[in-house]
């Protein structure tokens, strides 16, 4: 009698690469939602138009490389990065602008380094910035959020159909944008906090951080938790975003002089950073390995975030403090191994060895 | 209550303990026949103390331990040897080994056998003694002898019982413990007597296996056989897989880590597997070797599923029959426990003394795993690995073989637990990898330790060559100064002669030694010139006509010599000159094939000598060539050139070509062998035998060879490939 | 004045660099003395990843020798029984690109074989002992003689000399302990037999049959 013959162990978890994509997905659902409330379909627009290209990509390439496209797609690798994408790009923005960012995310930062597993970077994040620095103008034209009061007149979001036309014919958002918070706060030379917050109907009207903006990452944060608490990541990594941000920002919060950076709230919870923390600095292919590893480099893109915001010309750094840390990964990693079983204190392997 | 620790990592995967919980330790008929590998422990297999056809006794060691680490193996039933043969082991290689094949008689009689309940009056040498020549050998899994472990060069503060059966599936401990917890309590204190009674001894016991514990925690409460029953504790910890490892449980109960690469005893602590214990009670308090043990059979491919009390040696199979195993529904049966047990290649693999389970699941029950995808480098493999490696990097250096650093990354302190695998969401075979990465650097190693050590004879060998070159030389150079030193006197006596003639007759015995070194000069005077001008294709003719000279002159000289003795052959017929006329026919023959090899030697080198100007390029060969004759240079150098001119000329030919071209050697070789042959015969040598053989085997080689030629012939576009790998 | 100061200037500056140079020079010449790394001379380094078969087949009597001949220029690509592991090692030593084994001096060999004499078939001539690179090969004149199993290398050099042709290189078999598991099969190949023959995760490099198929 035959039988067949493989290598321990015999039992296998129950998890697999598509749950863990699977859950993700699950987590954007709340931060998804108070995007669309603030500021209207713009971001579920953006996700299916960046899904299908991703889709479309994806599949061209796996059979350009002569792999099973059905067993890849069926990965839901392409569709993270799609709505990742679609998430962080402004709502309502041009239908092409999606698709070239996707397209290169898919294609040259993903399947170009070897596909799922082998890119350096993040392959969303890769898509954001080509964008940022390739078309600026229509990066920066966020809508402005539902309710938002200007000059006594309440900013309503465009309808379903207006939204198309914008997306699809590309015209016509200039009407319904406004600064986000970080923008403003950049553009504040002169004025104490408290008086510009109290000038500034982003701020006035808000509770802590900007209109809208508190909101949704306060959603991010919960699909975050929910990650957490399914075990899809360890706390490390947006634990020490989170840490390295606020640690920067209580170390330059000044007491709200009109040179102020901001507090540690306004940080928090403006922007990206729940997105960001939760989202992409987890992504495990191109973090570090180790937890030690993860926390430095979480810490790290906080740091790095809160000196472009602060310092640097872009109201707002997540993509760019997460592709330099993606860079520093394999460097972190290099000097972070956990301390084996039977052994010294960790380190010893880096003068053991010749090489590397 | 002792302090428990935790261990880094861990899973907790579906235990199914239950399926074979169900009822007592069943009994299981005698088989047929047991087959005994004789390697079922780590370290050297035991060598048999049974031949073929004896009759053995339930008991009776059949097989010795051989080497320190090693076991004996006993008979577990009366029965016949029947064969002592490769068979089927089980093994994660599928691979045979010797193994010792009994077929029972039915009596199942004991040999006669005896133990001691005052194990307390023995010392701890004569209780290691029996627990070696019982063959015990840890029955956890990886079966270390016991006895080796009970020999520690520390002092012994700790000694732990592994009761943690942590393994998915396997009950065999549970019910041992459940059923034999007195046994298992003298068991350890024999342990403790052993090792000389240790300030703790702890059992440990995960809490999914309360009766178990609590049986045990009242056997000790009730014990009055145990001596000092205060210091034993039994320790219940939470479940999580692989607690049991041997590290990993000393770290849950004693918080200390095993430095890496040594063992437990360097924190004074011994760990046995509390099956074990109970071997040892049963071979100590009544004699009985270990010939049988509990192993767990279940899964849903087993309609009974259950723990059996089993002879070593029972075909899987046989067991599998009592608890109705269904072939059909299983597609791969396992020995051991899921996590770390190997795959069976078939079921007549016999159960061996570290077999604690048969696992036998069904297709639904342990799906076949998805295809392997990329690693997306989700850490969860370092952070369920018990020994805080990094099991991701660790993948991708072995897949790039980067031994280096995979040593780096500390390779060897994986357990092989496969929590990584367990976990891995991209379901890579990690371990797999991990085992052939093991396996790979262990090979180096090994090749490497085999190299020095060639390198270092290598150097010996050369060192003797040239010491023995030496004392020649100087041999050499010591009778050429005695020859000078015989000629000078020689020559002044001829002086002295014709000054003084009477002196001439006193001197004529002394001339036939003045011949001889007059010879052993000439002889001296060509080796030197042979050293110094090895390569000039001048010199070598000129050596060689007078090497074609001194033959012709030793032939005719031995000629002579010959007939002289002829002549004085009727006058004396004592064999000792017939031995003599004998012997120097021999030389004759000898001078005459040397002269004739002269010959060719120099009508070769005129041909020749165009083509020696681009040979010198190598000039070992010529270097060779030029010492053929010279005996006392190192012949290992010749066979090097002929090796290495083979291989040049093998690599340019085709296959076909190079058949042929081994048929001629071997046909060259053959004539060789047959001229030898008719050189013995005409010498009347003892060797004939021999030579006749070799010429009949070169003959049959030769055949093989013309054979495979028309083959090659035949079918020349076939397979080409496949003739050149016969070939070489 | 000027031209004074200008000159003290011109001389300060001699001065300054004849004594940095003095100064440099000493530390460099006491680094070099006392910081001098004791390596292997490069033909024992290179020796070191030779197999030690001594079996000549590149042309030297002996590993050692070759490995002064590779010092002294000779290619790297000369040993069958190293193979191509042995030649990647020197290449990396040597930092040189790794060329193919040359097949000039022989195949390398998958199983590693030993002699071995067919003992009753042994006249005693000593031959094959006197051919031996690593005195594996115990024997007396007129006396059997027989192959140390753990010595011999395998280098076939004492089969030639026999007279009686009694040596036989025999592969060493694989026992169950030095038998291991291999590595997985590449992705690639594990999922082409499981599946339809199409590749999982590939390499991209393989166009070989990558590209046939496509085709």
């Amino acid at each position: 009698m035959a039988l067949g013959r493989s290598s321990s162990p015999h039992a296998h978890g129950p998890r697999s690469t598509q749950w863990v994509m699977q859950q993700v997905l699950v987590a954007t659902v709340p931060g998804l939602i108070v995007l669309t409330s603030f500021f209207g379909i713009g971001s579920i627009l953006n996700i299916l138009i960046a899904s299908v290209t991703a889709l479309a990509c994806e599949a061209a390439i796996l059979k350009l490389r002569n792999r099973p496209i059905g067993f890849y797609l069926r990965d839901y690798s392409a569709l993270v990065t799609a709505v990742l994408l679609g998430l962080a790009l402004p709502p309502l923005a041009p239908w092409w602008l999606t698709v070239t960012g996707t397209a290169f995310a898919i294609i040259i930062a993903k399947h170009l380094y070897g596909g799922m597993g082998y890119n350096p970077f993040n392959p969303a994040m890769i898509g954001y910035v080509v964008l940022l620095i390739s078309f600026p103008l229509q990066m920066s034209a966020w809508v402005a959020p539902t309710g938002l009061m200007v000059d006594g007149v309440s900013a309503l979001g465009p309808d379903f159909l207006s939204s198309l036309q914008i997306v699809f014919s590309g015209s016509g958002v200039d009407g319904f944008t406004a600064a986000t918070p970080l923008d403003a706060f950049k553009h504040n030379s002169s004025l104490l906090v408290d008086h510009f917050y109290q000038q500034t109907p982003q701020f006035s009207q808000a509770r802590w951080a900007g209109l809208g903006w508190e909101w949704v990452n306060i959603a991010f944060l919960i699909g975050g938790i929910y990650l957490l608490a399914r075990k899809v990541f360890t706390w490390h990594a947006p634990i020490g975003m989170l840490l390295g941000l606020s640690v920067m920002a209580l170390f330059n919060y000044d007491g709200g002089s009109s040179a102020s950076d901001g507090s540690i709230i306004f940080h928090l919870l403006s922007g990206a950073t729940m997105f960001g923390a939760f989202f992409i600095v987890t992504d495990p292919v191109t973090s570090t390995t180790s937890n030690r590893g993860r926390l430095i480099y979480g810490a790290l893109i906080g740091v790095i975030l809160f000196v472009i915001r602060s310092w640097g010309n872009y109201p707002d750094a997540l993509a760019f403090a997460v592709l330099l840390m993606n860079f520093a990964a394999p460097f972190i990693d290099y000097y972070t191994p956990p301390r084996t079983y039977g052994h010294g204190k960790s380190g010893t392997i880096i003068h053991r060895s010749k090489e590397d | 209550m002792s302090k428990i620790w935790d261990i880094h990592g861990g899973i907790h995967p579906a235990e199914n303990k239950q399926q074979s919980l169900g009822g007592p330790i069943q009994a299981v008929p005698l088989p047929d026949v047991l087959i005994l590998p004789l390697s079922q422990h780590i370290g050297a297999p035991a060598s048999p103390l049974v031949k073929v056809g004896d009759k053995v006794l339930k008991g009776q060691m059949i097989a010795a331990a051989k080497g320190f680490v090693s076991a004996p193996i006993h008979a577990p039933s009366s029965g016949v040897v029947t064969a002592i043969e490769e068979q089927t082991v089980p093994h994660a290689s599928g691979m045979q080994a010797p193994c010792i094949v009994i077929a029972t008689d039915g009596d199942d009689s004991w040999i006669e056998h005896s133990g001691t309940t005052h194990y307390r009056e023995k010392t701890a040498e004569e209780l290691i003694a029996m627990i070696r020549d019982a063959g015990i050998t840890g029955l956890g899994g990886a079966g270390f002898p016991s006895a080796v472990k009970l020999q520690p060069r520390q002092t012994i503060n700790t000694l732990i019982i592994n009761a943690t059966e942590c393994e998915p599936y396997i009950t065999a401990d549970d019910q041992l413990m459940r059923h034999c917890a007195d046994d298992i309590l003298i068991g350890i204190d024999i342990l403790a007597h052993i090792l000389g009674d240790p300030e703790r001894v702890l059992i440990g016991i995960e809490d999914n296996k309360p009766e178990a514990q609590q049986v045990l925690a009242t056997a000790l409460q009730n014990s009055i056989a145990v001596e000092n029953a205060t210091a034993i504790e039994v320790v219940e910890f939470p479940t999580k897989y692989p607690s049991g490892g041997e590290k990993q449980l000393i770290q849950i109960l004693t918080g200390e880590e095993v430095p890496s690469g040594q063992l437990p005893a360097n924190l004074g602590i011994v760990c046995q597997n509390i099956g074990t214990t109970h071997a040892i009670y049963r071979a100590i308090c009544h004699g009985e070797p270990l010939i049988s043990r509990v192993t767990t059979v279940t899964g849903k491919a087993c309609d009974k599923p259950g723990n059996f009390e089993v002879l070593i040696g029972t075909p899987v199979e046989h067991l599998l029959t009592e608890a109705e195993f269904n072939s059909a529904l299983c597609p791969n049966l396992v020995m051991g426990g899921p996590m770390m047990g190997f795959t069976l290649p078939n079921t007549s693999v016999p159960i061996i003394k570290s077999t604690n389970c048969l696992l036998a699941t069904t297709a639904e029950e342990n799906p076949a795993p998805p295809p392997a995808q990329a690693c997306i480098r989700c850490g969860h493999c370092a952070e369920v690995c018990p020994a805080s490696l990094l099991p991701q990097q660790l993948y991708w250096h072995a897949q790039s073989k980067n031994y280096e650093r995979l040593e780096a990354h500390h390779l060897a302190d994986c357990i092989e637990c496969g929590a990584c695998s367990y976990v891995c969401p991209s379901s890579i075979p990690l371990v797999q990898y991990y085992r052939a990465a093991k396996g790979e650097i262990r090979l180096i190693a090994e090749e490497k330790r085999q190299s020095d050590r060639a390198r270092e004879r290598f150097e010996h060998h050369q060192a003797r060559v040239e010491r023995e070159e030496k004392e020649k030389a100087a041999k050499r150079e010591a009778r050429k100064l005695a020859a000078e030193a015989a000629k000078a006197k020689r020559e002044a006596e001829a002086k002295a002669a014709e000054e003084n003639p009477e002196g001439t007759t006193k001197n004529t015995p002394a001339d036939g030694d003045t011949k001889n070194t007059g010879e052993l000069d000439i002889v001296q005077a060509a080796l030197a010139r042979v050293a110094a001008n090895k390569a000039s294709p001048a010199d070598q003719r000129k050596r060689f006509e007078r090497a074609i000279e001194t033959t012709a002159a030793r032939l005719a000289k031995a000629e002579q010599a010959l007939e002289v003795l002829n002549k004085d052959k009727n006058a004396e017929q004592s064999t000792e000159k017939l031995a003599q006329i004998e012997q120097q026919r021999a030389t004759i023959e000898q001078a005459r094939l040397r002269h004739e090899e002269a010959k060719n030697k120099l009508a070769a080198l005129n041909t020749d000598q165009p083509a020696a100007e681009p040979a010198k390029s190598k000039p070992q060969t010529e270097t060779a060539t030029a010492n053929t004759d010279d005996p006392g240079l190192d012949r290992a150098a010749t066979a090097i050139a002929r090796a290495q001119k083979n291989a040049a000329e093998q690599a340019s030919m085709s296959p076909q070509q190079k058949l042929l071209k081994q048929r001629d050697a071997l046909q060259n070789r053959l004539n060789k062998a047959q001229a030898r042959l008719v050189q013995a015969e005409s010498k009347g040598s003892e060797q004939i035998d021999a030579f006749s053989n070799a010429v009949a085997t070169l003959v049959e080689k030769l055949a093989t060879a013309e054979l495979k030629l028309t083959d090659a012939e035949n079918a020349p576009n076939q397979n080409p490939a496949s003739t050149t790998e016969e070939n070489s | 004045m000027d031209e004074l100061s200008s000159l003290e200037l011109l001389l300060t500056a001699v001065i300054a660099l004849v004594a940095l140079a003095t100064v440099f020079g000493i530390i460099l010449g006491y680094a070099a003395v006392s910081f001098k790394v004791e390596g292997n001379p490069l033909a024992d380094q290179i020796d070191a990843l030779l197999p030690q078969t001594q079996c000549g087949n590149c042309g030297y009597p002996g590993c050692k020798p070759y490995a002064q001949a590779i010092v002294d220029g000779e290619d790297i690509n000369k040993c069958p029984p190293g193979g191509q592991a042995t030649i990647e090692a020197l290449a990396s030593l040597l930092d040189v690109p790794a060329p193919e084994l040359d097949a000039e001096h022989g195949a390398e060999a998958e199983v590693k074989s030993v002699a071995y004499i067919r003992e009753d078939e042994c006249i005693g001539c000593t031959k094959c002992i006197q051919a031996c690179p690593v005195d594996a090969i115990l024997g007396a004149a007129k006396l059997m003689h027989t192959v140390i199993v753990d010595e011999c290398t395998g280098c076939d050099l004492c089969v030639e000399p026999c007279p009686v042709d009694c040596i036989d290189m025999l592969e060493v078999p694989q026992t169950l302990s030095d038998w291991h598991w291999q590595a997985p099969l590449p992705p690639a190949e594990r999922f082409t037999h499981a599946q339809s023959g199409t590749h999982l995760i590939a390499t991209d490099r393989g166009t070989d049959h990558t590209t046939d198929r496509a085709a």
